[in-house]
């Protein structure tokens, strides 16, 4: 498994040049490494595989493959072969190869991701799976950035999902915390309990209904749908949006009888599944109507893997087998007309059905499955979610009408679908004309809608992982999946639905609507809403926090270092420092230099003068390190030194030469400055005086303490090393060293950034702008 | 002083071949003493700085890499050999200009920086392929004929990266808060070109 993934990995390195070299045969070639994954978890057990990386704090990589795993791995896998493979068609001769690259790229990645969060047993690895996900996703829906609705929409995904896996990673601590375990196994072998669960429960629900685009978070989703039909078709059909579909089926065994649990699931899943189909019907962008079909199924979804019963996960398998395949194939129909075509509005295409007739075919195939017309299997997977809900109380009762009404709305639009891409408008609109789609369309959207066929036919292919992922939950017994159980309730529901979905279609009610949803209601408008707030507020806060001014700024980093260790160190019993004068003459005056520098630093006008003198300290205390035998320490204050004062003269050249000019300076501020700048001077030296004299106290007065002594012994033996200052950083301390260089590298981005964009923003400033604000200020100053 | 009294043109006709070359000018320059030097013709300049800094660059530089192998048992290290290595490059700074800058590398500052970083986690998640922890380092003795035996610790190469990072990080400041000032300050003089 961990090879699966890195192949993925490795592949999207990969990919980037020859994508850029040999254009769209990145696409076939990325398409082999999901389809290689795919027949190895085809043919693999359920297995575990484990990766200690930092074993000293527990940190390690799990991963285990079973029956949800494989479900969902089945699915991103080869769903994911299949749309890199019509992506060869879909992108023509003449596309883009920087395009090309970049999608072949980052739609490997996505699969490895994708791969690596259904995969893996730990907690944090799900999260950091999860984010990738979702960065990957902002980048295929961004694409190269270049319209404002591509940027909007890949910004809004990247908030949205970003929000809910945030409070997903609240939650999953606080489980883990409770749970004491972070791998996910051992947190539902032993769910814990308690009021900081029920909470836990929630924020993560959140991050599943952020990520599955449930309401009140799914506008993303439709949004998303300007990303190119093979993306859209994977992302946001196939894989991504079943991360959080995934997280609520992963979970529920644990959490499913608590409130806190079924609540939000039932009640934000049954109304995502009514809206997402009611707002299908009023769709004439046939992507868009998908999408909300999609968003109306992933409320499906979500009821059914968060019901947390034998047969609803029973359903919740079939119907996320099922869903994947009708629902690429859908959309990898809308591409091929779109491609083919030009316009994907219902409005515009008429007779396609009699010039595409093998393409019509198989799409229509899709779309019953997706209505639940037998003998296919989105038939027996909702025959199944019928079953679940229809032997118990009120709750049931209530949760199967709302499925109820959600399907009726799914026949509905799939009907509209099927007759908006292929049907005939007679006469008012003469048949579109476009160049039949060749087999690079047509093949990957027949595969998964046969294989929606193939399994509705003999759903025991998948029986054995169906029912080995629903036997977490207590049964007495178990339900098979089969296009014929009798004459049952859910069969006559079912013929029910079908019909009240036709007729509501043909009578054309809900598309004539004008406009069913009062403005408050509308999410889009209260995603706009709350990322304008989050701005607004962002920038008071900024305007008040951040005055400007560098004295401020330094005051309260040097008022917050004697405050807060201020308190810690003397809260407690001090140490009584044993203080000697000096150990060697040599101290004398080189402290007497570093004093008088340090004197008159303070009493210099000139910034020059203030730098040099600082340097003089700087150097001064360097020697006082080489007096004290500590070589590299010595060296590396000289050279850091050195450096320092390169940087400040090349910087000094853009101040002015004097710190005060023209006005004379306040003398009250001079005495709170001074104060501030006594205190936290005072505070260091008592602190390096007490704390060496702890430092000795801890061996008894000896030289040097405990830590230090064990690094010395062990510095040649383990890291081979005889320079023990060396072997503190590469070796005994090597991560923080990693830490501290990103942090450095990190710094040194951001100030060449902040100096350059401040130069560019100067020059750049457009001509006329930059002219009309020249008379501005001219006229200003007249 | 004269070192560049002759023009360009002159670099190219008596430059090849030796035997040719007058006995009374055979030892006047025939190269700048430093790559970018004629970028810049009104640049303030020091013939002394310039003539240093042509010996003391390689020297430095190769001082640095010393300071970067010897550091696992000497003073020494990544981060101290990084800075050598960056003084130097300041030194070229210093005596030629942003356009010297320019021409002593290839690569741009945060390609190091990005070089250094990914040698640096490289290095450290290396040995959990081994399947040991990350970060965890050997020690290969080698016995190398003429030199002896040789002792190689893998976490040469995380200091390797501290050290190419430390280098890009100079660069970066120089770039940034030396030649992008620079370029500022020579903005606003017309006809100049601004080269990035």
């Amino acid at each position: 498994m961990l090879i699966a993934i890195a192949a993925h990995l490795v592949a999207a390195v990969l990919l980037l040049p020859i994508g850029r070299r040999w254009g769209r045969g990145a696409f076939a070639l990325g398409a082999t490494v999901p389809a290689a994954t795919l027949v190895y978890v085809l043919v693999g057990r359920p297995a575990e595989e484990t990766l200690s990386w930092a074993p000293g704090i527990g940190l390690e990589l799990t991963f285990r493959l079973d029956a949800l795993s494989l479900l969902m791995s089945v699915l991103v896998s080869g769903v994911g072969a299949l749309v890199l493979c019509y992506y060869v068609a879909y992108a023509g001769r003449n596309a883009d190869r920087g395009a090309v690259a970049r999608d072949a790229a980052l739609l490997v990645l996505f699969a490895g991701t994708m791969l690596g969060l259904i995969l893996t047993d730990d907690v944090l690895s799900l999260y950091i799976f999860w984010e990738l996900t979702t960065i990957c996703s902002f980048l295929l829906v961004g694409g190269d950035g270049g319209t404002k609705a591509l940027r909007r929409a890949a910004t809004q995904a990247l908030l949205v999902t970003t929000f809910g896996g945030l409070a997903m990673l609240l939650g999953l601590i606080l489980l883990a915390t409770a749970a004491d375990t972070w791998r996910i196994s051992e947190i539902l072998a032993d769910p814990p309990g308690g009021p900081a669960v029920a909470v836990a429960v929630v924020l993560v629900l959140l991050g599943a209904f952020t990520k599955s685009a449930q309401v009140p978070f799914h506008p993303w989703l439709p949004a998303a749908m300007v990303a190119p039909t093979p993306v859209s078709a994977y992302l946001h059909a196939a894989a991504m949006v079943k991360a959080g579909v995934y997280l609520v089926a992963r979970f529920a065994p644990g959490f499913a009888d608590l409130p806190t649990w079924w609540g939000p699931v039932l009640v934000v899943g049954i109304w995502t599944m009514v809206l997402g189909g009611w707002r299908a019907m009023r769709e004439h962008d046939l992507k868009r109507l998908l999408a909300f079909g999609t968003v109306s199924q992933l409320g499906f979804l979500t009821v059914l893997a968060g019901a947390g019963t034998h047969v609803a996960a029973v359903a919740a398998a079939a119907m996320l087998l099922a869903h994947g395949m009708f629902k690429s194939a859908l959309f990898l129909t809308v591409g091929a007309i779109d491609e083919r075509v030009g316009t994907r509005d219902i409005r515009e295409l008429s007779g396609l059905g009699r010039r595409w007739p093998a393409l019509a075919g198989f799409a229509v195939l899709a779309a019953v499955s997706m209505a639940g017309v037998p003998p296919l299997l989105g038939f027996v997977g909702k025959e199944a979610a019928l079953e679940a809900f229809t032997h118990g109380g009120v709750k049931d009762i209530a949760v199967l009408a709302g499925l109820s009404a959600g399907s009726v709305l799914t026949v509905a639009y799939s009907l509209r679908f099927v007759i908006g891409a292929f049907g005939s408008r007679g006469n008012a609109l003469a048949p579109t004309a476009a160049a039949r789609p060749g087999a690079g369309f047509v093949v990957p959207v027949a595969l998964p809608a046969l294989a929606g066929l193939v399994l509705g036919l003999a759903p025991g292919l998948i029986g054995h992982p169906v029912a080995d992922y629903a036997s977490a939950y207590p049964v007495a017994e178990p339900y098979h999946l089969a296009l014929w159980h009798g004459w049952t309730l859910p069969l006559l529901l079912s013929a029910a639905i079908l019909a009240a979905g036709y007729l509501l279609q043909r009578a054309g009610v809900l598309s004539r609507y004008s406009n069913p949803l009062p403005d408050f209601l509308d999410a889009q408008r209260g995603y706009q809403a709350t990322v304008a707030g989050l701005t607004r507020f962002a920038k008071e806060f900024t305007g008040r926090t951040q005055v400007g001014s560098l004295p401020a700024y330094l005051g309260v980093i040097l008022l917050t270092v004697v405050i807060v260790p201020g308190i810690g160190l003397f809260a407690r019993p001090l140490w009584a420092p044993e203080l000697r004068a000096w150990d060697s003459w040599l101290q004398l005056p080189l402290a007497a230099l570093v004093l008088l520098a340090a004197a008159t630093v303070v009493l210099a006008r000139r910034r020059f003068t203030a730098v040099l003198l600082t340097g003089l300290i700087g150097y001064g205390i360097g020697a006082l390190f080489v007096v004290h035998g500590g070589a590299d320490l010595a060296l590396a204050q000289f050279l850091v030194e050195s450096l320092t004062l390169v940087v400040f003269v090349l910087v000094l050249r853009r101040f002015p030469p004097e710190f005060v000019q023209g006005h004379p300076p306040d003398r009250r501020q001079r005495v709170v400055k001074a104060t501030i700048a006594a205190a936290g001077g005072v505070f260091v030296a008592v602190a390096a005086v007490v704390f060496s004299a702890g430092r000795q106290g801890g061996t008894g007065g000896g030289p040097s303490s405990e830590a230090s002594a064990e690094y010395i012994a062990r510095a040649d033996e383990e890291a081979g090393a005889t320079n023990v200052v060396n072997a503190i950083l590469v070796d005994f301390r090597a991560f923080d060293t990693v830490g501290e260089i990103v942090v450095l590298a990190v710094a040194a981005t951001g100030a060449a950034s902040l100096v350059l964009a401040s130069r560019r923003a100067r020059r750049g400033g457009l001509p006329p702008e930059s002219a009309g604000g020249e008379d501005e200020r001219e006229g200003a100053s007249t | 002083m004269t070192e560049h009294d002759h023009d360009g043109e002159g670099d190219d006709g008596d430059g090849g071949d030796g035997a040719q070359v007058h006995w009374t000018e055979w030892d006047t320059p025939r190269e700048e003493w430093l790559p970018a030097d004629r970028d810049r013709p009104d640049r303030p300049r020091s013939l002394l700085l310039e003539v240093s800094t042509r010996f003391l660059f390689p020297t430095i530089v190769v001082f640095s890499v010393y300071l970067l192998f010897a550091g696992h048992n000497h003073a020494g290290g990544g981060f101290i050999g990084g800075l050598v290595a960056g003084l130097a490059f300041v030194l070229r700074f210093v005596a030629g200009g942003s356009m010297e800058l320019a021409a002593s590398l290839r690569l741009r500052p945060p390609t190091v920086i990005g070089m250094g970083i990914s040698i640096a986690v490289v290095a450290a998640l290396v040995p959990a392929a081994f399947g040991d922890p990350v970060l965890s380092s050997a020690v290969w003795a080698v016995h190398v004929p003429l030199l002896g035996d040789l002792k190689i610790a893998s976490s040469l190469f995380l200091d390797t990266g501290v050290f190419l990072l430390i280098v890009g990080v100079v660069l970066d400041l120089l770039r940034s808060l030396g030649a992008g000032i620079e370029a500022r300050e020579l903005e606003r003089r017309p006809g100049e070109e601004d080269r990035p």
